[in-house]
């Protein structure tokens, strides 16, 4: 803004700023935030998982919870699974078949973000528990026993992650259906496509980044959520979620518990690494 | 062809059906009444079992005043926090929009980061951080870990809302002999306020919302997820709902308020 005089550089790409400080001064403030707040804590956090025991933390933590660890990234990838499988068609009906009712549909995809997380998955337990309705119609089909439980079930957490973060897929993948150039589309009949060789050799493959962007932003936080598997499962359904939340403020156990989210956060570092590597990192925002 | 349409459009609402029935419960438990005493609720009920439709829980939206301080103390962080994050991360929005320099994919790929970490990770971290300063976690420990995530998400909403302006403008009033912050308000922050309101509506709904990273960091302070978080096991009565829905309402009426808006500043423009 106070930059004067510039010159246009390559178009698109911004202008060189006459006084090469210009940009810095302005990204400056955030910056220094996101390096105090979020570069260095994650440092701090490597710190943390070798205080008392080196690499030994992150073997005991890895042999005493195996059994939580799997179940978080079986549960992560069932539901990464079910979303995309779900999502796609609804996310190909409203870019390719809504016509005027696009902008509406796509409200209605966001609509569940505007009720708080906690109360929206508190009423999955509603729906769920035992005299509920969900409880009672599986009961009238004949398809639960009468002491049957849905909640504290597999299904019960893995359906409320699914719920929580089917958005996450749906938009992404949307955008990369949105972005089709519909020519191609009347193009693939004209050179003798039928609509599923259309679908198969134009259409889905135009929107994998979508749908790889979507993978990431569901699996990510369904990685790290304690929140339904605490309102809707059972000692039998927790996740490493489960295991900080119940050991953060316990100092002795700390070390272990960074060590445990130091493990995760590489793991979705390099995959979101070889991703924005691979596709760049405009889909994933 | 026709067929794949009709199982496109069933398949379509059934997914709807899944995505909307938890926010209907929302509203509609909202309305739950007890059959017994006024103040069934606190004893150690739970608002799971539909008694009987009754104004009374809106009537009594503050019978519990803790549950009511929580709601309102979220809404000041989340002020604040808009306010933070708003300026910072505009500024880094117009630096890389307007400006061609070294290390711009750096900076991208930095800003990217804190939105594709687990919140687990974040909050957690950050926890240690504070932990290993010795600083004592409460209200500003939670602005601080929001403005850290909510940067981000300022940062790429503006920034996408303002690319392919034209800068020229401000060169053209510069030329006319604006003074530079005479050109900031009279030109640039019209061009970007669309964009920028955007942006606070999002990272208002966010923080309000927000409870994994803002748990690890909050101390003994209670925003209002944090309430319901700490009170799952005894109580959750239907003023819980009451507040859930104003919420809904708010962030609806402000997206549809936005919408119009906009259609109608659109149109005035093609006249």
């Amino acid at each position: 803004m106070a930059g004067g005089v510039a010159v246009k550089a390559k178009s698109g790409d911004g202008m060189r700023p006459s006084r090469p400080w210009v940009p810095w001064l302005l990204l400056m403030p955030g910056l220094l935030w996101l390096t105090v707040f979020f570069v260095i804590p994650l440092f701090d956090l490597g710190r943390t998982s070798l205080k008392n025991g080196g690499l030994s933390n992150f073997t005991n933590v890895f042999r005493n919870n195996s059994e939580v660890i799997g179940r978080t990234f079986v549960y992560a990838l069932i539901v990464t699974v079910l979303a995309v499988l779900i999502g796609y068609p609804l996310a190909y009906f409203i870019s390719m078949k809504a016509g005027r009712w696009k902008p509406v549909l796509l409200a209605g995809v966001v609509l569940p973000f505007f009720v708080t997380y906690l109360i929206r998955t508190l009423a999955w337990k509603i729906l769920l528990f035992g005299g509920g309705p969900v409880a009672g119609v599986l009961r009238g089909l004949g398809l639960l026993s009468k002491d049957g439980e849905i909640l504290n079930t597999h299904a019960a957490v893995i359906g409320a992650l699914l719920y929580n973060f089917l958005p996450f897929m749906i938009l992404p993948i949307f955008v990369s259906l949105d972005k089709v150039d519909r020519r191609l589309l009347e193009a693939a009949p004209d050179l003798y496509a039928n609509g599923r060789a259309t679908f198969r050799k134009v259409t889905l493959p135009l929107s994998m980044p979508g749908v790889f962007a979507g993978s990431l932003l569901t699996f990510i936080p369904a990685c790290g959520d304690f929140i339904n598997a605490e309102l809707l499962g059972s000692d039998k359904q927790r996740m490493i979620g489960n295991l900080i939340e119940k050991n953060f403020l316990k100092e002795a156990l700390r070390p272990q518990m960074s060590a445990i989210s130091f493990v995760l956060m590489v793991l979705i570092l390099v995959g979101v690494l070889i991703y924005a590597r691979l596709l760049g990192t405009e889909e994933l925002t | 062809m026709k067929k794949r349409s009709t199982f496109l459009g069933v398949w379509s609402a059934v997914v709807f059906a899944y995505m909307f029935t938890p926010i209907l419960i929302v509203v509609l438990f909202s309305f739950n009444g007890s059959k017994t005493a006024a103040g069934a609720w606190s004893q150690g009920r739970y608002n799971y079992q539909w008694d009987k439709f009754s104004l009374d829980p809106w009537l009594n939206w503050n019978q519990y005043p803790d549950l009511t301080r929580a709601f309102v103390r979220s809404i000041l962080i989340a002020l604040v926090v808009v306010a933070i994050s708003v300026v910072l991360g505009t500024m880094m929005s117009l630096a890389l929009v307007k400006y061609d320099f070294k290390a711009k994919g750096i900076v991208n790929t930095l800003l990217v980061l804190p939105l594709t970490m687990p919140e687990l990770v974040l909050g957690f971290s950050l926890l240690t951080l504070f932990a290993s300063a010795n600083i004592e976690r409460g209200f500003v420990t939670i602005i601080i870990a929001h403005v850290m995530f909510c940067v981000s998400y300022i940062t790429t909403t503006v920034k996408a809302r303002i690319r392919g302006f034209d800068w020229g403008l401000e060169e053209a009033a510069a030329d006319l002999g604006a003074t530079p912050r005479r050109t900031f308000t009279r030109v640039t922050l019209p061009l970007i306020a669309p964009g920028i309101a955007a942006a606070a509506l999002l990272t208002f709904a966010l923080s309000l919302d927000d409870f994994i990273i803002t748990y690890f960091n909050a101390g003994r302070v209670e925003t209002f997820p944090v309430r319901i978080w700490n009170v799952r096991r005894s109580s959750i009565p239907p003023q819980l709902n009451v507040f859930g829905t104003l919420i809904l309402l708010v962030c609806v009426a402000l997206a549809v308020g936005g919408l119009f808006f906009q259609r109608r500043k659109l149109a005035a423009l093609r006249i």
